[in-house]
């Protein structure tokens, strides 16, 4: 028999100033199975859930509805209550009479009407529920973090200095990201390189960390604490275990003047090549592409020079097969091509160059050794102008989001430029100057106050050639005033992307992205590292354009949701999923082709002879998220959902109709 | 080919008249059939659209009721901008070309789709540049030209698409093709002051004095346009600057009038000594007349 | 500079400061709702008065006329010269990252400053008039009579006279106006008949 409580919440004004819940109360009371029908101002308080406990106790209640917000909210509340007060959790449903009823209506009479059916249904449903227990999924304690500029790096520090072994895979020949392509680093104009380079190297030399560079991942199988990866590691063409990176090879190779990747094209590389001093590893990787042996035949002379015999034309790309619980996404960011704009010159303009070209040219490594030079003829650079919010904040590209680091970049790239080249002129135009970190506009009012950089309040809306320099026509609005600059150099704070391939390998992990090519997470303000799949979090400019600082704790972040992961013993998961009568289903498997989640799988079904009776669908229940597509999908109505079964399904309709 | 419906513009029998003559001169040796809009109107140009907007709407949609083909061409790219704008316009609001039906009384719209090309589209494009080429018979060797664009041809260019709006190319290849040697110049879309001219001539002698010197500045012999107004302000003027101590002495020339030279069309078909700043001497340096 | 050889007296200007009113918000309203152009999405860039080829000679810069249109001052917007200079060139539609149409709304504030019989600019605005009614008169532009009718109206009786005589001589001058003046004619009057 059941004995059905229902406890009906005031939520203060949001639910009781729009629904009589003494009304509500009251007709529960006469509803058949319901022994216990009570409301009370606050359900979710201490004195709330007291009421639910000592109900199940004194009334031997059999089933709750708790009659209140959203189930988003509190159900994990009220589910809990009755735990302690020995009930099963999955007996205690939420009626939903505030999000979907109170807050959305303004006639009292029919709110109430509502709110009286809602909970009506509810009761009939929570009659036909069972006792469910909660899955136990077992955990590999191993992690991946896919992405190894510092977001990827700190996270796996993080998650090796917990104990755990962690795979990093970064698909350029060396870590480091973006951050190693930096000059100086705001605020504090730290060497970049200098406070990178040592966790580059405490990387490489943790006993827990697996390295694969020059590596990305092909393909991701599971779920939640048993993914099964499989990583394409790329042919170097040179043998790890025995180069020593003496640099012979390097010195050796004919093909002096290939466009360097990380100097943006303003230096030039060999076809074997280590993308800068201080990589890790410091292995040299040989472009096929710009190969000459492997465009025509011929040269191998690095092989020959190399002391070690460390050169192997014939290596071949591994797969490489893991089995990790959890997954870092830490992909990082790109900029947009910085000849999207013809009126900018749409890259015809050798001098006018992105944000990163610049820190090139600004860093003591970099292809002019530190000196500000023109790219186009190498004079001396007098005169710059640096222009803010190219591409970020215009609507007419398709980028409405602000950058967030380009008016902080822009004021350090001013403030070194006025270091090298100290009677040079620095013009910065800009929209709003947006410095809200610890130090920023302390630090944007040195490059006004101290440096004499000039700020100009306006976009530029035309750059041309004049006589040798750049004619950037642009405005200061503050004075209402048109402006011309003559420049030697123009540097545009182009906008922040995802990096390339984000969205294919998202789609690989079933992490969907925005509008804008970032990955989503799962909650804008709660959740800012997990995603909505489990298992699988985000740190950094993946998710959305952000500094080192907040990178770096993000990564953090990251890791410590892995780190409490690995510290179970199993991860439990609701039982709320489908499950397939192998008695009735004929193996048709609709289930599987409608599947969102890929949780269907084919069982055997054998008789004692050993010998196959039939293949029936199997639902893995550490990867079924319990959607019920395939309980549609079902012809014959073998699959249904624990907790949300046909027979309640149908009892909550037929409790709306018979009213 | 087919025949184009030909929007000559007003200043075609005034003060552009050898772009008019030109124009059918190059067209009638290549074939190009051209008929004249028979009793067409004037499409308003700025003052229209800067104080009525319905009644430039209206002029518009009068000129495509009176076309006899669905073809249209024209050598202003004033005209050409206020045709596609209006086009644009009325395309997309459908109560707007309810409200401009009901004061133009059209008889012979229904069911037709218009296409307005300005005459480099029809040459580069329809016509084809490598057919050009082929019918060239006297290179411009060793002329160096300024194209110059101006504004409307190429803006905005979400309605215009007519070529890159900052450094549009068309009429450059033009020049190639027919053994001319485009300059490179940073000055292609600047604006000349358009209509100002007569209101208040001051601000077309400071824009035009840029441009003339910008197209100097790249060593350009001549300036070759495609629009009347533009035309106007750059060669005529040339008059009130040298008053002022700066002379340029740079001719102007209808892009039509070098392609007609350079067809072997006589120079007398082609409305040379209409300009103001004379091109004959230049011209007979490089011996292309 | 004039040089006075007596001090002359100084007179603060009367510049009120804007009151921000029902009344403003309407104007702002009605522009948008005329031109179809979302003028309250501007930021203030400034890339439009940065590319205008005649900013220069604005009393008002472009950015600062939708800012006032923001504002409500409809006053200041219709009596400014500055609407009346924009050539119509595109180069503020081109480049606004706003995808807003300067040009449009420019054309709009001259619509409204007629209405309210608000013009800042002679000569332009006669400009206007005297072609409007030139092509009304003959259905295409008759030059000469384009330029004859402004000088007189306008008051600058000998401009560009250097020219007539040479225009002439290279026969860039029709003599016969064209005569289909009356479908223009019949169009104008349709319009009219719309207002009433």
């Amino acid at each position: 028999m059941a004995r059905i409580g229902v406890f009906i919440c005031h939520c203060g004004e949001n639910i009781a100033r729009t629904v009589d819940v003494a009304k509500v109360r009251d007709a529960l009371a006469k509803h058949p199975g319901v022994v216990h029908s009570v409301d009370y101002r606050y359900m979710c308080s201490a004195p709330g859930q007291e009421l639910i406990r000592e109900a199940i106790k004194e009334r031997g209640l059999t089933g709750v509805v708790v009659a209140a917000c959203s189930p988003h909210m509190h159900e994990p509340t009220f589910r809990k209550a009755c735990a302690l007060a020995g009930l099963n959790p999955y007996l205690c449903e939420m009626a939903n009479i505030r999000e979907h009823c109170s807050w959305v209506h303004d006639d009292r009479e029919k709110a109430t009407e509502k709110a009286i059916e809602l909970v009506r249904f509810l009761v009939e449903k929570v009659k036909r529920n069972r006792p469910l227990m909660p899955i136990r999924v077992p955990i590999t304690k191993r992690a991946l973090v896919i992405g190894g500029g510092i977001a990827g790096i700190q996270a796996a520090l993080d998650i090796a200095n917990g104990g755990y072994e962690v795979i990093l895979v970064e698909r350029q020949p060396s870590i480091g990201g973006h951050m190693a392509q930096l000059s100086e680093t705001f605020p504090t104009l730290d060497c970049s390189q200098c406070i990178l380079t040592p966790k580059m190297v405490e990387v490489r030399q943790h006993p827990n960390i697996r390295l694969l560079t020059y590596s990305e991942v092909e393909d991701v199988k599971g779920y939640v604490g048993n993914f099964e990866v499989t990583i394409r590691k790329k042919a170097r063409y040179v043998n790890e275990e025995v180069c020593t990176g003496c640099g012979a090879c390097i010195q050796r190779c004919p093909q002096k003047r290939i466009p360097s990747e990380f100097d943006r094209g303003l230096g030039r590389r060999t076809a074997i090549y280590i993308p800068f001093p201080q990589a890790v590893p410091n292995i040299p990787v040989i472009d096929r592409e710009h190969c000459a042996y492997f465009r025509r035949g011929g040269c191998r002379l690095c092989e020959k020079e190399c002391p070690r015999g460390a050169i192997d034309f014939n290596q071949q790309d591994q797969l490489i097969t893991e089995k990790v619980g959890a997954i870092v996404l830490a992909t990082g960011y790109d900029l947009i091509p910085s000849d999207l704009y013809s009126e900018y010159g749409g890259g015809r303009y050798k001098d006018v160059i992105d944000g990163l070209q610049f820190e090139r040219l600004l860093s003591a490594s970099g292809p002019t050794n530190g000196e500000v030079l023109r790219p186009s003829d190498g004079k001396e650079v007098k005169s710059v102008v640096f222009i803010s919010c190219v591409g970020s904040r215009d609507r007419s590209k398709g980028i409405p989001y602000c950058s967030k680091i380009c008016c902080m970049y822009v004021a350090k790239h001013a403030i070194l430029f006025k270091h090298k080249v100290h009677d040079g002129q620095a013009f910065v135009f800009y929209m709003d100057v947006r410095a809200a970190g610890k130090g920023y506009e302390e630090f944007v009012r040195r490059a006004i106050e101290e440096e004499g950089v000039v700020y100009l309040r306006g976009r530029v809306s035309k750059i041309y050639q004049q006589d040798g320099k750049l004619i950037v026509r642009g405005v200061d609005t503050l004075s209402g005033v048109p402006v011309e600059i003559p420049a030697d150099l123009v540097v545009l704070a182009t906008a922040i992307k995802a990096s390339d391939g984000v969205t294919e390998l998202a789609q690989k992990l079933g992490v969907p992205v925005d509008a804008h090519g970032f990955l989503s997470e799962a909650h804008p303000k709660l959740r800012p590292v997990e995603t909505q799949v489990a298992g699988v979090f985000l740190a950094g400019a993946c998710q959305a354009p952000k500094d080192i600082p907040d990178t770096v704790a993000q990564a953090s972040g990251a890791a410590s949701k892995v780190l409490s992961m690995f510290a179970q013993e199993a991860i439990e998961r609701e039982p709320t999923i489908a499950k397939v009568n192998e008695q009735t289903c004929v193996g048709c498997f609709e289930c599987q082709r409608v599947c969102p989640y890929r949780a269907i799988e084919r069982k055997e079904i054998r008789d004692r002879q050993g010998n196959l009776v039939k293949v029936v669908a199997y639902v893995n229940p550490g990867v079924c998220a319990g959607c019920g597509a395939c309980t549609v999908a079902c012809r014959n109505h073998s699959v249904d959902l624990e907790g949300f079964a046909e027979e309640q399904m149908f009892a909550e309709l037929n409790a709306i109709v018979a009213a | 080919m087919t025949a184009y419906a030909y929007f000559p513009g007003c200043s075609a029998h005034g003060t552009a008249k050898e772009y008019d003559q030109s124009t059918r001169s190059v067209c009638a040796k290549l074939g190009i059939e051209l008929q004249e809009i028979p009793d067409w109107v004037c499409c308003g140009a700025s003052p229209a659209h800067a104080v009525n907007p319905l009644l430039s709407l209206a002029l518009v949609a009068k000129n495509l009721d009176l076309s006899p083909s669905e073809q249209i061409v024209t050598g202003c790219a004033a005209c050409f901008n206020r045709f596609k704008t209006a086009m644009d316009t009325l395309q997309h609001d459908r109560p707007l070309w309810e409200q401009v039906k009901q004061i133009v009384q059209p008889s012979k719209l229904n069911g037709r789709e218009f296409r307005i090309a300005h005459l480099l589209e029809v040459l580069c494009d329809d016509f084809g540049i490598d057919n050009l080429k082929g019918q060239v018979t006297k290179p411009l060797k060793g002329l160096k030209v300024a194209c110059y664009y101006g504004c409307l041809l190429v803006r905005p260019p979400k309605v215009m698409a007519f070529d890159d709006p900052d450094n549009p190319t068309k009429m450059d290849e033009l020049m190639k093709a027919i053994g001319a040697e485009p300059v490179n110049w940073e000055f292609k879309t600047e604006c000349c002051g358009a209509f100002h001219a007569v209101p208040h001539p001051e601000i077309v002698l400071r824009l035009t004095d840029r441009i003339l010197q910008a197209a100097k500045d790249a060593g350009a012999d001549v300036i070759s346009v495609a629009c009347p107004m533009c035309q106007i302000n750059l060669d005529l003027r040339q008059i009130d600057l040298k008053k002022r101590g700066k002379t340029f002495d740079v001719p102007v020339l209808y892009f039509t009038q070098l392609l007609g030279l350079a067809l072997g069309i006589n120079e007398n078909e082609l409305g040379l000594d209409r300009l103001i700043v004379d091109p004959k001497p230049i011209l007979k340096a490089k011996e292309l007349v | 500079m004039k040089q006075s050889t007596e001090r002359e007296q100084f007179t603060p200007t009367d510049e009120t400061p804007i009151v921000l009113t029902e009344e403003a918000r309407r104007f702002t309203q009605e522009v948008i709702r005329r031109s179809g152009e979302r003028v309250d999405w501007c930021y203030q860039c400034g890339k439009c008065t940065a590319g205008c080829p005649v900013a220069f000679a604005m009393d008002i810069e472009p950015s600062r006329v939708m800012r006032l249109v923001q504002l409500g001052q409809e006053e200041r917007v219709l009596k400014s010269r500055a609407i009346w200079l924009c050539v119509g060139c595109q180069t503020c539609t081109t480049r606004c990252p706003q995808e807003i149409d300067p040009a449009k709304i420019m054309d709009t504030l001259r619509e409204m400053a007629l209405e309210k019989g608000l013009v800042a600019d002679r000569e332009v605005a006669t400009f206007f008039r005297s072609f409007l009614d030139n092509i009304r008169r003959h259905g295409r532009l008759f030059e000469p009579a384009l330029v004859l009718q402004y000088n007189l109206r306008s008051g600058h009786l000998f401009q560009d006279a250097d020219k007539g005589p040479l225009m002439l001589l290279k026969g860039k001058l029709p003599l016969i106006p064209s005569r289909n003046g009356a479908i223009v004619q019949r169009i104008c009057e349709a319009l009219e008949g719309r207002k009433k």
